[in-house]
C-alpha cells in the first residue's frame, strides 16, 4: 500500500553521515544518507548485518549524534551540519518519537496500565490523567481486558500491543520499531503489522521500522536498503 | 510512581531475602560492638560496684585488680580517720572453683564487710548478708538460687540474696562473702600444711590480711589531697577511682579490646563491601530495563532516584532486621552483650553512608548504560 502525500515530512535526513574512529581505524556507518518519510507512512530498512540500520535508527531517535548532515523531525530542525540544536534531546525523545522494541522491553515490575502510564507521568502528567490515558490507549489497542495484567503474563502479541500503546502515550508522530514483529509468531505478526497502519493512519504519524521480516514487507509503504551505510530505495 | 517501590514489590521474597542477609550480617557486626562493650563494661562492674572514691593498696603496686596487693585489715581504721573520709572498708578479691550440682562453677568472690563500703550495689531478689557467717550473696550469673548452699574451700555458705550483671573483668560471677569467711578462704590453708607451720613456729602470723581499703569521701573532700595523704605511708599506694578504671581499662582489657575492636572493623568493612556488592548487583540485573526507561524519556534524576532508594531502603530494612535479631538473643550469649543507644545510632549512620556510597557505583554504572542497547535484541 502505497500513501501519496504531499505534507512536510515528519523525518528528514539531509545528507546525514556517521564515521566511528579516525585514521586507520575509521569506520563509515552511515554515508551520505537523505530520506523523507511523511505522515501515515510505514517505512521499512532493510540490510544485513552491519550495514547501519541500527545507527540510522538511533539517530532519527536522537540516541546518536550524527557526524555532519542536517535532520527535521516533526517539522523542527533539530541537527545542522552535525550539531544538535537542541540541549535536552531526552525531552525531544519524550516529545517527539515513540518507540518500539524487539523484545517490547515493557517494564517487569509495572503492569500493562503503567508501563504506558510511566511514559505520560515522565512527560509531566499527573498520575489520574495519565492513567486515563492509558487505559484508553490499551482499549484502542483491544488489549484493555488486560490492563492489570503484569508483562510476564501476557501472551507475546498482548506485550506487543502494549508496547504500541507506551510508544504512542504522549502522541508523537514519529514511531521508531526495531524488529517489532521478531518475537512474534506470522498470524500476530501481521495483526502487528495492522495495528501500526491503523496508528500511522489514525494518527497521522509516520513509522519506521527496522525489519528482517521477509513475511510483513509488503505491508510497507517504502522499503529502503542499507548496504554498507548506503541508502538505497528498494 | 515510585519506581523504587514497585521494583522492590515486583520482587518482593527476593528483596525481603537480601534484606534478611543483610540483616544478619549487621545483627553480627552488632553483636560483635555488643560483646566489645561489655567487655568493657564487666571489666568497670565490680570496680565500680563499691562507689568509692579512693583504693589504698600496697605500696608500688597497682592493685587489687591488676596487681597482686596484700596490706593489713585493720588498715582501715588509720584511713577511716584520715580528715575528709567518710567510710572505709577492707575487701578481698579472689577467683574460686567450686562444684556445684555436679558441674564445675568458676565464681569471683568478694569478702567485705556488711557495714562498710564495698559491698553489692543493689539486691535484686533475697536480703543482704545480715550473719557473720556462711552467708553469700551471689550474682544471678553464676545460676545459684536462694537457698542453694555451695561449699568453698572448707565451709559452706548458704545464698541469701541476688545481685546482677556483678562479674569479674574475666566474666565470673561475682559473689560477696563477709571478709572473716574471705580471709578464712584466701589466706587459711590445709590442715597438715598448718601443723607444718606450727612445727616451724610461724603459725601464730595473723591473717587480718586484705586486697584493699576502699575509703569514700565527705562531699567536698579533695579526692588528690586525701591521696596524697596516704601516700605519705610508704608502705601503701592510694589510686583514685578514675585511676582506678583507667588501669583496668588499658591493663586488663586493653588487648582483649583492641582484639574485639579490630575485628568489629574488619567486620564492618566485609559489610561494607557485601553491601556495595548487592546493590551493584541489583543495579546490573537492570540495566536492560534502565536503557529502556532511559529512551522512553526517564531522566537520570529518575534512575538516581530509583537506585538510591532501593539501596536505602534494603539498608534500613538490613538494619532493622539486624538490631531486631541482636535484641532477642543478646541474652543468650555467655557474657554480658551491651547494646547502647549512641552504638547502633553509629552503626545505622554508617549503613546509611555505606549504602548511599554503595548506591554511587550502581547510579556510575546506570548513568553509563547507552539508551541505544535497549534497542536490539
Amino acid at each position: 500500500m502505497n500513501v501519496e502525500t504531499t505534507d512536510t515530512p515528519l523525518v528528514w535526513l539531509d545528507h546525514i553521515s556517521k564515521h566511528f574512529g579516525e585514521g586507520e581505524t575509521r569506520v563509515d556507518a552511515l554515508k551520505d544518507v537523505s530520506l523523507q518519510v511523511f505522515p501515515g507512512q510505514l517505512v521499512a530498512l532493510l540490510g544485513p548485518s552491519g550495514s547501519g540500520k541500527t545507527t540510522l535508527l538511533n539517530v532519527i531517535g536522537c540516541i546518536l549524534d550524527p557526524s555532519s548532515g542536517s535532520m527535521e523531525l516533526d517539522g523542527e530542525l533539530v541537527v545542522r551540519d552535525g550539531c544538535w540544536l537542541r540541549r535536552d534531546l531526552r525531552r525531544l525523545r519524550l516529545d517527539k518519537i515513540g518507540f518500539i522494541f524487539q523484545f517490547h522491553n515493557l517494564l517487569p515490575f509495572l503492569d500493562a496500565t503503567d508501563n504506558v502510564a510511566l511514559v505520560l507521568q515522565l512527560a509531566g502528567a499527573d498520575r489520574a490523567s495519565a492513567h486515563k490515558r492509558a487505559v484508553e490507549l490499551l482499549d484502542y489497542l483491544e488489549v484493555g481486558h488486560r490492563q492489570n495484567a503484569m508483562p510476564a503474563k501476557l501472551s507475546g502479541g498482548e506485550a506487543q500491543r502494549v508496547a504500541i500503546a507506551r510508544a504512542l502515550a504522549n502522541r508523537p508522530r514519529i514511531i521508531l520499531a526495531d524488529e517489532p514483529t521478531a518475537a512474534l509468531d506470522s498470524k500476530r505478526a501481521q495483526i502487528a503489522m495492522d495495528l501500526l497502519r491503523k496508528v500511522a493512519i489514525e494518527q497521522d504519524a509516520a513509522i519506521i521500522a527496522v525489519t528482517h521480516d521477509e513475511k510483513i514487507f509488503d505491508r510497507f509503504d517504502r522499503i529502503f536498503q542499507l548496504r554498507d551505510g548506503e541508502l538505497d530505495t528498494r | 510512581m515510585n519506581l523504587a517501590y514497585r521494583d522492590a514489590r515486583h520482587g518482593l521474597g527476593r528483596f525481603l531475602l537480601t534484606c534478611l542477609g543483610l540483616g544478619l550480617l549487621l545483627g553480627v557486626v552488632m553483636a560483635m560492638i555488643g560483646i566489645y562493650r561489655g567487655l568493657v563494661v564487666e571489666a568497670l562492674t565490680v570496680a565500680r560496684a563499691p562507689a568509692i572514691d579512693l583504693w589504698v593498696v600496697e605500696a608500688n603496686t597497682r592493685g587489687p585488680f591488676a596487681e597482686a596487693s596484700r596490706i593489713p585489715g585493720d588498715l582501715r581504721e588509720a584511713i577511716a580517720r584520715i580528715a575528709g573520709v567518710a567510710a572505709a572498708g577492707s575487701i578481698t578479691y579472689q577467683t574460686v572453683e567450686a562444684r556445684y550440682r555436679g558441674a564445675k562453677l568458676r565464681l569471683y568472690v568478694i569478702g567485705y564487710e556488711p557495714t562498710r563500703p564495698g559491698g553489692p550495689p543493689e539486691i535484686v531478689q533475697g536480703r543482704g548478708i545480715a550473719r557473720s557467717h556462711y552467708e553469700m550473696v551471689a550474682d544471678r550469673a553464676a545460676g545459684l538460687g536462694l537457698g542453694d548452699r555451695v561449699l568453698l574451700g572448707r565451709s559452706t555458705f548458704t545464698i541469701v540474696g541476688l545481685t546482677r550483671n556483678q562479674v569479674s573483668s574475666g566474666g565470673d560471677p561475682a559473689v560477696y562473702i563477709t571478709l572473716p569467711d574471705a580471709q578464712k578462704l584466701q589466706f587459711d590453708i590445709a590442715p597438715p600444711a598448718q601443723r607444718v607451720q606450727s612445727a616451724r613456729g610461724t603459725d601464730a602470723v595473723s591473717r587480718d590480711t586484705v586486697n584493699t581499703v576502699v575509703a569514700r569521701l565527705q562531699p567536698g573532700a579533695s579526692v588528690d589531697a586525701t591521696a596524697n595523704t596516704i601516700q605519705r605511708w610508704k608502705h601503701l599506694s592510694a589510686i583514685t577511682q578514675e585511676a582506678q578504671e583507667a588501669i583496668l581499662y588499658k591493663s586488663l582489657v586493653d588487648l582483649a579490646r583492641r582484639q574485639i575492636g579490630l575485628f568489629t572493623s574488619l567486620l564492618l568493612v566485609v559489610s561494607a563491601v557485601i553491601i556495595a556488592l548487592i546493590i551493584y548487583t541489583m543495579t546490573m540485573e537492570k540495566l536492560k530495563q534502565i536503557a529502556t526507561l532511559k529512551l522512553i524519556g526517564a531522566s537520570d534524576r529518575t534512575i538516581i532516584g530509583m537506585i538510591v532508594q532501593q539501596a536505602l531502603a534494603l539498608g534500613l530494612i538490613g538494619f532493622a532486621v539486624g538490631v531486631a535479631f541482636i535484641v532477642s538473643i543478646k541474652d543468650y550469649f555467655p557474657r554480658r552483650v551491651v547494646l547502647e543507644s549512641d552504638n547502633v545510632l553509629v552503626l545505622g549512620l554508617v549503613v546509611f553512608v555505606v549504602c548511599l556510597l554503595s548506591s554511587g557505583l550502581g547510579v556510575r554504572a546506570a548513568l553509563k548504560v547507552d539508551p541505544a542497547t535497549a534497542l536490539g535484541g
